[in-house]
């Protein structure tokens, strides 16, 4: 068997990847139809910016969605080595293929004779679960603290920037290298963490319903008992694990989340809210000036229902940009834990603990730590342009 | 303005205690402990004869009594320890148990002594602290100045083709962290896959003698990642200033374009990028870190790594009250430089 050319690379990569091709297309295709019916949405196709970024991301989302759910696109298994491929460069055929196996290494061997395509592809699938959902816990604490301390001000806004400030001072990888390591986990400290900050969306969806149907108690009592239930059982079944400190409610746990996930899970979020927590507060002193929200006060409505009701959705624009940011430094964050070896376990085919293998053979053998880089890049490039792109969009209203 | 400075003080103050107790509680939970005794002893103790070391050692009390130690505010621990040896935490090689001083912590300005690398922390810290201002100091030297012209320049004409080229120059190096971009670099001017032998892919010799082959590179990672933030802000503040009405009047009275951007423009729009500047130090921390680990550039950085995959509790806290120190002084400048710059707000 022939080495490939780097024109047969490229064009067996492409077309390893059709999947994702034809779903990009379907998006577009009936996102720019329906365009105008979409709202913010749909007028993200009016931006160039808007549209390379939406592009990019959704390549990662489909890539990794395919190739987790459905096993596509891989090549080979992430784990599984195959002598005689150590370190080889990329496009060389397979040693020793049977039929049924991909006949070659698209973009090599890494040092532990694995294929650096499929490494990459998987890495993919845990980006895009983890950073957004990490993203969105992040948010929740952030918004049900910062409404609060940027809407009543006084002891409360001064007791909790405090705290977000405490935390923002810390160096992050000093916090990392204190929160995930194997020590840390055995002390049980990441799931009580996870306790607290993982009780944010339930008091955050309570807070929002019980405001918003407090006149029709029966409507409220249902739509509580409803989302409390489902919320609830998530949340013990994330917080709950057999063999942990805490197991109080293994007969109702759903399912188990790997010890090392979690404790990467919450530090990001950990990390990630006093941001948040400063761009709602600020958001919120701002809007709370405005004539809605005094004319809200004198007709009388409760506290949390303007600053949930009136005051949230006008702070959407300013929120959504950020989202797509802090979904990219996320990224970076869970890049910076696997560089420095945290959390997840070593073979993992995440992007950052990829590149920090790949870096030690770096000067000889730069494939496997170049490929994982430029998808990183590529992603968080990705975001940034679509955040720039609904930013530009959300000032033209 | 003094009171102001006063009341930073203070809460710098709390902050840092916080904080230090925070590390203090985190790198004295148990399994970290026994973690540091296994290091320091042998991997093969049994569990009593950890108990036994932490306890000889003083590490096995109450944590409010230890961090009152470590802040000098506590007399230090003697024991006399299940193998009969009596030890003292103020008790070094030169000075036995019966002359230490009662008190030895931070207020007296002893930082206690680093388990991995057998020295005194204040000693470590310092040179460590040394070659990374160093670093720093050159990141500094590269990153501000190109960030501010190429936000000035793309700014100066929002929508131009210089603003959208430049503009995507700053938007992709934002998207770059550290480990990603020094890979990149490394691969392309320092590694033999692509055969530019420009520079060196290791800063380790740069810490004695740091000349452009072996600095560069780790200097250009850094700068480049805070580089498209600063470039960023400058640009909005240059492309509002520019919006403003006095441009246009000067525009009006038939003033040359270049002076409009010299001696208007460029005055105000530097304003809101000084505070940026200033807010980036945590992040150039980070970076540091990071760069540091990748370059094997033996600065804080590094041996906040090296400390942090050893559990050397003292060392932590050291590097960790510096870089506090960093980020809040830092920002206390940032406060009080833009009051100056900009006579429009005031502390109050």
């Amino acid at each position: 068997m022939e080495f490939l050319s780097w024109f047969e690379i490229t064009l067996r990569v492409l077309t390893q990847l059709a999947p994702v091709w034809v779903a990009l297309i379907v998006t577009f295709v009936l996102s720019i139809k329906y365009k105008r019916k979409l709202g913010l949405y749909g007028k993200l196709f009016d931006s160039t910016i808007g549209i390379i970024g939406f592009a990019i991301v959704m390549f990662w989302v489909f890539t990794g969605t395919f190739a987790g759910l459905f096993d596509m696109i891989l090549t080979h298994d992430p784990l599984g080595q195959v002598s005689g491929m150590k370190n080889k460069v990329p496009g060389i055929p397979l040693r020793g293929a049977e039929d049924g196996d991909y006949p070659y290494y698209l973009f090599g061997g890494d040092n532990l004779a694995r294929d650096v395509f499929s490494r990459m592809i998987a890495g993919s699938t845990i980006v895009i679960v983890i950073a957004p959902l990490a993203t969105v816990f992040a948010f929740m604490v952030g918004i049900t603290l910062g409404l609060p301390a940027g809407y009543f001000g006084g002891r409360l806004d001064i007791g909790l920037s405090f705290l977000a400030n405490l935390i923002l001072a810390f160096p992050v990888i000093l916090l990392f290298y204190l929160l995930v390591t194997p020590e840390i986990r055995l002390t049980g400290l990441p799931q009580y963490m996870a306790v607290v900050l993982f009780s944010f969306p339930l008091i955050f969806t309570t807070v929002l319903i019980n405001s918003r149907y407090y006149i029709l108690p029966k409507q409220r009592n249902s739509l509580l008992a409803i989302s409390l239930f489902v919320l609830g059982m998530l949340y013990v079944s994330l917080i709950n694990e057999t063999g942990s400190k805490i197991t109080l409610f293994n007969k109702i746990d759903l399912f188990d989340v790997d010890a090392g996930l979690l404790t990467v899970f919450v530090s990001v979020v950990f990390v990630n809210s006093p941001t948040v927590f400063r761009i709602v507060r600020g958001l919120a002193m701002d809007i709370k000036t405005r004539d809605y929200v005094a004319a809200a006060q004198t007709r009388g409505e409760g506290p949390w229902y303007i600053m949930l009701w009136e005051i949230l959705p006008n702070a959407r624009g300013p929120l959504i940009v950020d989202f797509c940011l802090r979904i990219g430094y996320t990224t970076i964050l869970l890049g910076t834990l696997g560089f420095f070896g945290l959390g997840l376990a070593p073979e993992d085919p995440n992007w950052g603990a990829t590149i920090n293998e790949g870096r030690k053979l770096l000067s000889i053998y730069p494939h496997p730590a170049l490929v994982p880089s430029i998808a990183l890049l590529s992603l968080v490039l990705g975001l940034n342009l679509l955040a720039d792109g609904l930013r530009e969009e959300s000032l033209k209203d | 303005m003094g009171l102001f400075i006063l009341k930073r003080f203070g809460v710098m103050l709390m902050t840092a205690l916080c904080l230090t107790f925070i590390v203090f509680f985190l790198t004295n939970l148990y399994p970290n402990l026994e973690k540091l005794a296994k290091s320091e002893g042998n991997f093969r103790m049994s569990d009593e004869e950890v108990a036994s070391y932490l306890g000889n050692n003083g590490y096995l009390r109450p944590l409010p009594m230890k961090y009152g130690e470590w802040l000098g505010v506590w007399p230090g621990y003697v024991i006399t320890g299940s193998d009969g040896k009596t030890r003292a935490r103020c008790a070094t090689i030169d000075i036995p148990v019966d002359q230490a001083p009662t008190f030895c912590g931070v207020l007296q300005g002893q930082w206690g002594f680093s388990n991995v690398f057998k020295a005194d922390v204040s000693d470590i810290v310092s040179t460590r602290l040394g070659l990374t201002g160093k670093l720093m100091f050159w990141v500094m030297v590269l990153m501000v100045p190109s960030a501010l012209i190429i936000g000035v320049l793309a700014g100066m004409k929002e929508g131009s083709k210089l603003d959208r080229s430049l503009s995507s120059f700053a938007i992709t190096t934002t998207a770059t962290p550290e480990y990603v971009s020094g890979v990149i670099l490394i691969t392309v001017f320092a590694s033999s896959a692509f055969g530019l032998k420009w520079f060196k892919g290791t800063a380790t010799q740069a810490a004695d003698a740091a000349t452009f082959e072996n600095f560069f590179l780790p200097v250009l990672t850094i700068a480049l990642y805070g580089m498209g933030y600063i470039a960023r802000m400058t640009r909005a503040s240059m492309a509002e200033v520019m919006t403003a009405q006095y441009i246009r009047t000067a525009r009006l009275k038939g003033v040359s374009f270049r002076n409009v951007v010299i001696k208007h423009a460029l005055r105000n729009a530097l304003i809101a990028p000084f505070t940026v500047i200033m807010l980036q130090f945590p992040w150039l921390l980070n970076g540091v870190v990071i760069v540091e680990t990748l370059f094997n550039y033996k600065g804080v950085g590094w041996t906040l790594v090296a400390a942090a995959g050893n559990n050397d509790i003292e060392l932590l806290l050291g590097i960790s009250v510096v870089s506090v120190m960093v980020v809040l002084i830092t920002q206390l400048i940032s406060d009080i430089g833009y009051v100056y710059l900009n006579p429009r707000i005031s502390v109050n």
